[in-house]
């Protein structure tokens, strides 16, 4: 085809807000050629989504978009509801970032599926029916017709993403737009769901509109990419370009924003601070009122041992359990088997008994949006475990070790007395880094701390854990599905699946040697560079 | 992105951060029609709290002689007014009219009498609502034959007055002090009961949830009615008797929706932070749940106000609310309803009162839900 099918001219987007209209997209340009995939990169906030929302006409009430979105000859922008209605989901359709809320969880996947078809194609039931199961073959859903009877709730996170990319294929669209479609999935599912895009692709010949922050699926995936910062488009490149010879400065700062270096390994005689031997939780599910009780095993007798100033990565898939361990290594959870900390055996410990000892053991949250209390500002957050450790300070001195505190994680200490909505996720990162270290802890587990952050915060935040953990000794257990952020912060990693240490060992061999195929499929999903599909084309 | 580089000027001053409320707050102040509410809210208050002290009439002083006049901006009495009043004070002295006359805002009538005329005859005028300042201006020689002379009281029923002559301005502005204490007071018992035990039930959780809120479903399935007669059977009709009724009935709404917030609350990761942080069960409940609460809290509270007026309304419909001379909206409204045929502003103004007063509590606990959860929208 010649020309491109959609292309943006000086698209602007304003919101208005409380504290005066905020420019999220300053004049964009942007084109898309028939079955060519462009990928948008850009951290939070750079506008990557909006410009999309806006070309689709789908940005939030108070929001204002300007410019031309051409697709086909029309101006998006212009058209009325009704117009615009037909060619979203029919020419131009969209996945987002969330399996767990696109889809409804009243309807089976069938009906979900069947809907749109019936009223975009004017099919007959039985038609769309076999068309909708077509479509969940095509996106390799085992079984589909089984799969067809199902509630999403029966799905695992990677198959409602397959279905949600059966929707937006159903009426054979031009362009799918795929907003950080694999952001919320696991690794492995992650690999497998590009896959089945650009194969898809390489298929029906849409084109591919991919957002996203990750440069490892840009560099597998896509042709053109368009770098986004500030609401503009800093560089336009195609793909190898843009990695063999970036032109701007930010472009080659994303490009380097991959977590290096690494942790040397304590030395051999360093006392074991924290010990877990053979920790075994256990969740019962259902058992209410005339229901069978079942035990699901979260963490199956698992041993662990952290010395002073060693970090231990633990990583694995979602639902294997990495997070209840840390939990359950800090008696927040009951479980069993024997957990030491220093000398004292602490498993039998109550709340109580243990509430002194939590001076020394801290945990630090992946998600800093939802672990900072809205209605505290960041001075009492981070002064709050003083309250309770060190009742005897006085205001002026708890607001001085805040103040300190601040200074650590290099935050402006002025900021204080401000709350936590208006800090962006790394600095709320930060100041919950601050609220576990003003307490002076010797061993801190951190809890996916950098999963929801941009790349180059992300860096960012692991040299201040780094530069923390050697200026007071600190031992770690690192927690993360990200096996590049656990390369470079860990010296011993420990691979989790369903509950048990399916391998472990020195950082470098599991990276270098993994001998287990489970730890070879998690890495061969997070640093592969090979360039899927297309490979013929 | 610019995440270290904060500007570091001053860093001993700390500046003052915006607070979610101090947001909210600006969010509700850019809505019209709440804030338009909010002023006629505090103007029905100040009104319904001084008005009765500054209305010529109080509410419990009857007019004989002008039972059910209609709403009127102009003074009474009107001049047909004059002659019917005036034949009714002679008539009790006994006495005939021979002629009269006003002059100004005095009146001069001239009685006669087969009998000598008592002087003392002049009370009977003073007695009238319509009249003040009686005097005798001359006597015949005879003494069966006398002027009087009145003065005639000018006064404002600017909503009329009920069936036995009582000034419906004052009154209604009486019952309305008694409509929003009442409505105050209950939404309030109800908000402190209905936070702290839905607040400790959702908190706890387990076995101690499940008993709290059984106990809030028995007292659900009261019937709401039969429970205030039976107070009122026991402790006789009371004004603080109705407002703990109200009250005790509606914290049921409320702890139910504190404990889901509670609930959604404690699986929060920043209350997990704080239990990592060793922080005691009362302090997670005081510093994290309860201001976290809150937001739900003063929404429902507005919307409960209204409710409690209403029900109390009801109850005052009924006859088991507040007893006469002592009046509320509902009451009034009560009686309107009953003069519908003969003098329909009997109904009309207190209705106004009431409504208009609902529909601003409504529109300001719209703005606030909108203020407070601006996701939602």
């Amino acid at each position: 085809m010649a020309g491109p099918i959609l292309s943006i001219e000086d698209l602007r987007v304003s919101f208005r807000t409380l504290d005066g209209t905020v420019e999220a997209v300053r004049g964009v340009d942007l084109h898309l050629d028939a079955g060519e995939t462009v990928a948008i990169v850009g951290e939070s906030g750079s506008g990557k989504s909006q410009t999309m929302m806006a070309a689709m006409q789908l940005l939030a009430s108070n929001g204002v978009a300007t410019g031309h979105v051409d697709y086909r000859g029309r101006n998006l922008l212009a058209l009325d509801k009704q117009a615009m209605n037909e060619v979203r989901g029919r020419k131009i359709s969209m996945i987002f970032q969330e399996p767990m809320t696109s889809l409804d969880p009243l309807y089976t996947i069938g009906n979900q599926l069947i809907e749109p078809i019936r009223r975009h194609q004017k099919l007959p039931h039985a038609q769309a029916r076999a068309e909708a199961l077509r479509l969940l073959t095509l996106v390799q859903i085992p079984d589909p017709a089984r799969r067809m009877r199902s509630y999403p709730y029966e799905l695992s996170g990677g198959q409602r993403q397959r279905v949600m990319i059966a929707m937006a294929l159903a009426n054979k669209p031009d362009i799918l737009i795929a907003d950080e479609p694999t952001t919320a999935l696991d690794v492995t599912i992650q690999a497998q769901i590009l896959a089945l895009l650009a194969e898809l692709q390489a298929r029906l010949g849409m084109a591919i509109v991919f957002i996203t922050h990750d440069l490892n699926i840009v560099r597998r995936l896509a042709d053109r990419v368009y770098v986004m910062r500030h609401g503009e488009v800093v560089e336009t490149a195609t793909t190898e370009e843009m990695f063999t010879a970036p032109r701007h400065d930010y472009t080659r700062m994303l490009l380097a924003a991959e977590p290096e270096g690494h942790k040397p390994a304590p030395a051999d005689d360093a006392p074991i601070l924290l010990e877990g031997r053979d920790v075994t939780v256990s969740f019962e599910i259902g058992g209410g009122f005339l229901a069978r009780k079942m035990e699901l095993r979260a963490v199956d007798g698992v041993s662990l041992a952290l010395r002073r100033g060693q970090t231990i990565g633990v990583v694995g898939e979602s639902g294997s359990g990495k997070s209840t361990l840390g939990r359950a290594l800090l008696r927040l959870l009951p479980s069993k088997g024997k957990v030491e900390f220093g000398s004292q055996d602490i498993s039998g410990l109550d709340t109580a008994a243990m509430r002194p000892l939590r001076k020394r053991l801290q945990l630090v949250f992946q998600d800093p949006f939802g672990s900072l209390s809205p209605r505290m500002t960041v001075g009492q957050i981070i002064s709050e475990g003083l309250r309770v450790h060190e009742p005897s300070l006085s205001h002026r001195e708890r607001d001085r070790l805040a103040v300190e505190a601040l200074g650590e994680v290099q935050l402006d200490p002025s900021t204080r007395n401000r709350y936590p909505h208006e800090f962006s996720g790394g600095q709320r990162q930060r100041i919950a880094i601050a609220r576990a270290m003003i307490l002076k802890p010797s061993v801190v587990v951190l809890d996916e701390p950098t999963s929801a952050l941009d790349r180059s915060v992300q860096k960012q935040i692991v040299d201040l854990l780094r530069d923390l953990q050697e200026k007071h000794g600190l031992s770690y257990l690192f927690i993360s599905h990200d096996l590049a952020v656990v390369r470079a912060m860990a010296d011993y990693v420990v691979v989790m699946k369903s509950g048990k240490i399916v391998e472990e060992g020195e950082t470098g061999r599991i990276f270098d040697r993994p001998a287990q195929d489970y730890t070879r499929a998690l890495m061969a999903a997070a640093v592969d560079r090979e360039r899927f599909g297309k490979a013929g084309s | 992105m610019t995440d270290a580089a904060l500007d570091t000027v001053g860093a001993a001053e700390p500046r003052q951060g915006r607070s979610l409320w101090d947001d909210a707050w600006a969010r509700l102040r850019a809505n019209k029609a709440a804030m338009a509410s909010l002023f006629f809210l505090a103007a029905m208050a100040i009104a319904c709290i001084a008005g009765p002290w500054l209305v010529p009439h109080t509410y419990t002083t009857i007019y004989g002689d002008y039972v059910r006049t209609p709403p009127s901006l102009s003074a009474y009495p009107k001049a047909d007014m004059v002659e019917t009043a005036l034949a009714e004070a002679v008539k009790r002295m006994r006495v005939d009219i021979k002629e009269w006359r006003q002059d100004g805002d005095r009146v001069f009538v001239t009685v006669e009498s087969g009998r000598e005329v008592d002087e003392r005859n002049v009370r009977y005028l003073d007695r009238s609502d319509t009249f003040g300042d009686a005097k005798v201006e001359s006597k015949s020689d005879d003494g069966r034959t006398m002027v009087l002379s009145a003065s005639i009281k000018q006064q404002y029923f600017l909503l009329g007055t009920d069936n036995v002559g009582r000034d419906l301005l004052s009154r209604t502005l009486m019952a309305g002090r008694i409509s929003l204490a009442i409505g105050l007071l209950a939404g309030v018992t109800a908000v402190v009961i209905g936070v702290i035990y839905g607040a400790t039930a959702g908190f706890i959780g387990g076995r101690t949830d499940e008993v709290m809120m059984r106990i809030v479903d028995v007292l659900y399935s009261l019937p709401f009615i039969f429970f205030v007669i039976m107070l009122v059977v026991f402790f006789g009709r009371n004004f603080v008797l109705m407002f703990l009724a109200v009250g005790a009935v509606l914290w049921l709404d409320m702890a139910r929706i504190v404990r889901g917030q509670a609930l959604s609350i404690r699986r929060q990761e920043y209350i997990q932070a704080a239990e990592a942080l060793g922080v005691t069960r009362s302090g997670i409940l005081i510093r994290h749940v309860v201001p976290n609460l809150l937001g739900p809290v003063v929404i429902y509270m507005t919307l409960l106000v209204p409710q409690v007026i209403i029900l109390e309304s009801f109850l005052s419909f009924l006859g088991l609310g507040v007893q006469e001379p002592m009046t509320s909206w509902g009451v009034l409204i009560s009686a309107g309803a009953k003069n519908i045929g003969s003098a329909n502003w009997l109904l009309l103004f207190p209705a106004i009162f009431l409504v208009s007063t609902l529909l601003a509590l409504n529109f300001v606990g719209d703005g606030l839900r909108d203020a407070l959860d601006p996701r939602d929208r």
